[in-house]
């Protein structure tokens, strides 16, 4: 029993040992190739390379973009070739290119679904209290406004121009599309570092929120409530919120500064200290800034139909500034708690309320309860 | 049909940057372009080479593939021209060309190109041929005159050819079979070696 036991575990070292050996091997042979180098046989090498046409070396240091002297001066003027112009004009061509703007339609598609199939996520409660929690500040919502407005301009021309050769030229014409095409170019151009301002100042607004925490792994659990009955806990903030709010970090501040990039012309106008516009750095800038832009795009999607169609009494939250209390209770019971504690609930239910927004609200609240 | 080619005998080009003048002054090229431009490797060493370089006209041309609104056309003389009603100044064309030749004018407001100029081959646009408004938006239309490209009529030591494709490749072909074939026994390295 005991001798049949320690070969047992003999076997299994050496099976253990020789798999590591043949693991080893195998990746160190292939290297063997590198003794030539080491062994200082590279004079057959050498001896080949002397009689190579000198004339065959000279055009592959152009192929390479080696850049010499012109006379002309300007950007890059001293390049023969700038051979990643070509990877940039197989990017444009490129099946990941042609087939991203279906992830718009997939999500609107998926967003429709779920309207039709779930339908919207109403109140819990038919009737309302009449108190409500200040929840956007006026500046907050100057900001909030002024960047979204822009973001659908810059989507509509940005998507213009993408598939623009595809979906308007049969459309309009060539003459027709190219009015549009200049229309969304000045669009972009000028709307563009407006909607830059936005993104930066709402990091700056809303970081402090928007840090990650134990509520919101506990949150993302319960599906953040989108097909439950129950709403998860939150605070100000919910989980989907702050995702919406890194995404806007991320991939929004990789549109800003690619699309600042890509309005420099060839003749650098920004001179930034050690960073040269080159047409290498405009032609990445390009790649990211329609690759992030478009799946932005397909994300606000959901997050437009999330904050209008999808909640009721969400919209007011963005539009008045203030939220009723119990949209406050059932979607952010923790930052409601905290409202409470702080006595910021104001009850506007029979006097005219601190915000006339709120006043105009009014009748649809009791339009919704009496339906 | 002829298909119209530019070649550079970089064996015989000098970098005097006479196409350059030539072509700027033919064409009242914009202020801060250069459709031609001569490039010089190795500047001042052993083997030292130009080239002068413009718009290669390319069969699948990338600028043409790119643009979004499409402005670009091939003549039957195998020359890629643009239209410049329809150029919106986007810089697409400018990315995709690896030989640098889309250049844009202007700078306007919020740093806006204006509209792409190249060599068009001296073949004008899609403006009537030799009217003042092609002249104006391309250059001069030489080849509507019956001429070739002033830059390669222009160039001292016939580094650079211009015509049909073929004729083109038939002189080259002869200088190459006088020189030996083989770079070492004539030109700057025979010139500058020992």
């Amino acid at each position: 029993m005991a001798k049949s036991k320690m070969s047992k575990a003999k076997r299994r070292r050496i099976a253990v040992w020789s798999t590591f050996l043949v693991v080893a091997l195998s990746i160190a042979m292939p290297l063997a190739s590198y003794s030539v180098h080491w062994l200082g046989m590279t004079a057959v090498a050498q001896d080949a390379k002397a009689v190579e046409n000198p004339r065959s070396g000279f055009w592959k240091e152009i192929r390479q973009g080696t850049s010499g002297y012109s006379a002309v001066t300007g950007a890059e003027a001293n390049v023969l070739m700038q051979s990643t112009a070509n990877d940039w004009r197989n990017f444009k061509e490129s099946p990941l290119l042609s087939k991203l703007p279906w992830v718009i339609v997939g999500m609107a598609v998926l967003l429709l679904l779920y309207h039709v199939l779930h339908g919207k996520n109403k109140l819990d409660s038919g009737v309302r209290s009449g108190r409500v929690v200040p929840r956007w500040s006026y500046f907050e919502r100057l900001v909030h406004w002024v960047t979204a407005i822009s973001f659908i301009a810059l989507s509509i021309t940005g998507i213009s121009m993408l598939l623009g050769k595809k979906l308007l030229i049969p459309l309009l014409g060539k003459a027709g599309f190219a009015g549009w095409a200049s229309v969304s170019i000045s669009v972009h151009n000028v709307i563009g570092p407006i909607f830059t301002v936005g993104i930066v100042l709402m990091i700056v607004m809303w970081i402090w929120h928007n840090f990650p925490t134990m509520t919101d792994l506990r949150w993302f659990a319960k599906g953040g409530g989108l097909f439950t009955k129950n709403h998860p806990s939150a605070g100000r903030m919910n989980g989907g919120e702050k995702v919406w709010f890194w995404l806007l970090a991320t991939l929004g501040v990789a549109v800003c500064i690619s699309g600042l990039v890509l309005v420099a012309p060839m003749y650098p106008q920004i001179q930034i200290p050690g960073v040269e516009l080159v047409r290498s750095m405009m032609q990445q800038a390009s790649m990211i800034h329609v690759i992030a832009g478009v799946i932005w795009t397909a994300i606000a999607l959901g997050h437009i139909y999330i904050g209008t169609a999808g909640t009721e009494g969400a919209f007011e939250g963005m539009s008045t500034g203030y939220v009723s209390e119990e949209w406050a209770r059932q979607h952010h019971d923790l930052w409601y708690e905290k409202m409470a504690r702080k006595g910021k609930i104001i009850d506007v239910g029979e006097a005219r309320g601190p915000n006339p927004g709120y006043g105009h609200q009014q009748p649809r609240s009791s339009a919704s309860s009496t339906s | 049909m002829a298909r119209m080619k530019f070649l550079c005998d970089a064996d015989r080009c000098i970098e005097c940057n006479g196409c350059v003048t030539a072509c700027k002054n033919e064409h009242e090229v914009p202020w801060g372009v250069n459709r031609r431009r001569v490039v010089t490797l190795d500047d001042g060493q052993l083997g030292e080479k130009s080239i002068s370089v413009a718009c290669m006209h390319c069969t699948d041309a990338p600028c043409q593939a790119v643009c979004p609104v499409d402005c670009f056309y091939t003549t039957d003389d195998g020359v890629v021209l643009h239209d410049k009603d329809l150029c919106i100044g986007c810089g697409y064309c400018f990315y995709a060309c690896p030989f640098g030749a889309p250049q844009y004018p202007q700078q306007t407001s919020f740093g806006a190109r204006g509209k792409m100029d190249k060599c068009t081959f001296c073949a004008g646009g899609p403006d009537e041929s030799m009217s003042q408004a092609e002249y104006e938006k391309y250059g001069r239309n030489r080849i509507a005159e019956g001429s070739l490209p002033l830059c390669a009529e222009m160039c001292a030591t016939k580094a650079l050819i211009a015509g049909d494709g073929d004729e083109v490749a038939d002189i080259y072909r002869e200088r190459v079979l006088r020189r030996g074939g083989r770079p070492q026994t004539w030109g700057w390295e025979t010139a500058y070696e020992g």
